[in-house]
């Protein structure tokens, strides 16, 4: 069971993989940097393992942890969707839609 | 609510929030629509949170909020505080954090189990491992890019002798402790591979040199996301393995399109210690017998303004001087005068993939007057005037004429080819690369030293006095 658990595992790895790859190849060079923090706050899923590790009521250890990782994802994603939109919100096409 | 299943519900929302991350990317694609693209990614994080919460795994929330309250705190501030040209540090660091949080939710899940000292499947506890390995190596490794950005450590590669050898060994050590701590769950090797991980993170990205700081954040990137789903493995996530690998992926396209850019394999970049030799061999025959061309603002003005066509190569320097709005001003100056100006950016410029465009989007430059390497360089044979700010490898026609140049094969922007060239630049001192560069000994080249901010200021004053 277990097995077959971690292969359709990694069946998704592989093809979200796939799908990523596909996506960014395509991407201007002019949205480069924006795609980079967007997906780095993208990488800061990994808060909800931060939260499934805070939210277990587990000894001095476990806590400790648990509040570092929620701390280091939240920034992560917060600050990183921020900051894309903050990049974002500069791009603009000329010189039609200028005031 | 007794027989509310949970786990399927979870599952569910998780499915809809992958399929917005997918969406979200897609739309990151296209400028007309990237805002809403990022926003729709952002969503579905939201909502991963959200339904993760409900997980019966999850007792208290004190610990939760109080994280929350302060990660997001902390990452408002330097979302909104950071100056545009400083981004490449930012995205470092962020990568750092993203790479620690998956590390320590590793770390978190190890305890855990050694605590329990129950039999530990034997994929949890690898992926536990890789999950602290690559988690820590992208957190060491983002602080020494960014600390190099930051230019709180020195930009040129450092290195020191048996400097491979000593990575080899480490790396080694490394896959032993994980095949130890496999077989047995002792904290104290536990705490070496942590240090040992991080050790390598820093060996890693230190012999690496400021100009190849695109090809090492972009790989930083990529490493992050699989930091991620090494946890989501760990855990048996499967909303940690999609986010992960989506971002894994991204990351590593961004790696292959720059080291393509640079024409270099990702062997040489990461081992190469490119631009640590020094310059004294590539300049010491040449200085005497070439003559630069120092020019005044006001030469320099009267060329520009009298040109019909204008081409601007913005590079490093510029995003240093923080000079792209006077950049800006000028292309309006002399687009009011009738010029054709265009930006041609090098997909290698600044120090991270797009860093160029992010600066001039800032300065409100319209993104349609940005080209790409092979958008301009057929257009440079009918370009009147050139201006370079900061750039100087990416111009440099040794990458194109001399098959024994360190950068031979790097695709340049031809600027070499146009009728008259003014170079902005701080002294004659040579690029990152520690390369002569040919272009600025042209007869039809003009050289104006000084910051690159000052020398745009006289130019536009010069400009506006015609």
């Amino acid at each position: 069971m277990i097995e077959s658990i971690l292969l359709t595992e990694i069946f998704i790895l592989v093809l979200a993989v796939f799908i990523g790859f596909d996506l960014i190849a395509k991407v201007p060079p002019t949205l480069h940097t924006p795609l980079m923090s967007g997906a780095n706050a993208i990488s800061g899923i990994t808060i909800l393992g931060a939260l499934l590790v805070a939210g277990r009521d587990e000894g001095t250890v476990g806590v400790v942890l648990g509040f570092l990782a929620v701390v280091l994802a939240t920034i992560n994603v917060v600050g990183g969707f921020m900051v894309t939109d903050r990049m974002l919100r500069m791009f603009r096409k000329g010189p039609a839609n200028t005031k | 609510m007794d027989d509310f299943d949970f786990p399927l519900v979870i599952n569910a929302v998780y499915l809809l929030a992958a399929v917005l991350f997918f969406l979200g990317l897609k739309q990151l694609g296209s400028p007309a629509t990237a805002r809403n693209g990022n926003r729709i990614a952002a969503l579905g994080m939201l909502i991963a949170v959200m339904v993760t919460l409900l997980d019966r795994g999850i007792l208290r929330f004190e610990i939760i909020v109080a994280g929350v309250i302060v990660g997001a705190a902390i990452g408002a501030v330097f979302a909104r505080s950071i100056q545009m040209t400083a981004m490449p540090q930012l995205v470092a660091i962020f990568n750092g954090f993203g790479g620690a949080g998956s590390a320590v939710v590793a770390a978190a899940e190890f305890y855990r189990l050694a605590d329990a000292g129950a039999d530990v499947p034997i994929d949890v506890s690898v992926t536990i491992m890789l999950g602290t390995l690559v988690g820590l190596v992208t957190f060491s490794g983002s602080v020494i890019a960014f600390a190099k950005l930051q230019e709180l450590i020195g930009g040129r590669p450092i290195t020191f002798p048996l400097q491979k050898p000593v990575s080899a060994i480490i790396f080694l050590a490394i896959v032993a402790l994980i095949v130890f701590l496999v077989a047995e769950a002792d904290l104290n090797a536990y705490y070496a591979l942590i240090a040992i991980c991080l050790l390598l993170g820093i060996l890693l990205v230190i012999p690496i040199g400021g100009a190849d700081m695109p090809v090492v954040i972009s790989l930083l990137n990529s490493y992050s996301g699989l930091a991620a789903a090494m946890a989501g493995f760990a855990l048996g996530n499967v909303m940690l393995i999609i986010a992960g690998s989506l971002v894994g992926a991204a990351g590593l396209i961004l790696t292959q399109i720059m080291i393509k850019a640079m024409n270099r394999s990702l062997v040489n970049v990461l081992f190469g210690a490119f631009g640590a030799q020094t310059s004294s061999v590539a300049t010491a025959g040449t200085a005497d017998d070439k003559v630069v061309r120092e020019a005044t603002a006001e030469d320099a003005a009267v060329a520009m303004a009298y040109s019909q066509t204008a081409v601007f190569v913005p590079g490093y320097g510029l995003a240093v001087a923080r000079a792209q709005h006077q950049l800006k001003e000028l292309g309006e100056l002399l687009e009011s005068r009738g010029v054709d100006v265009r930006y041609a950016i090098h997909p290698v410029a600044g120090r991270m993939p797009g860093h160029m465009n992010v600066l001039l989007a800032e300065a409100d430059v319209p993104y349609d007057k940005l080209f790409d390497l092979d958008e301009i360089n057929d257009r440079f044979p009918d370009t009147d005037f050139v201006i370079v700010v900061g750039a100087n490898d990416v111009v440099n026609p040794a990458a194109r004429d001399e098959e024994g140049s360190p950068i031979y094969g790097m695709p340049i922007l031809e600027a070499d080819k146009s009728r008259q060239v003014l170079v902005l630049k701080r002294s004659m001192n040579p690029g990152f690369a520690g390369l002569d560069n040919e272009l600025f000994y042209k007869e039809n080249t003009m050289m104006l030293f000084g910051d690159a901010q000052d020398s745009l200021v006289k130019l536009i004053a010069e400009i506006k006095e015609l």
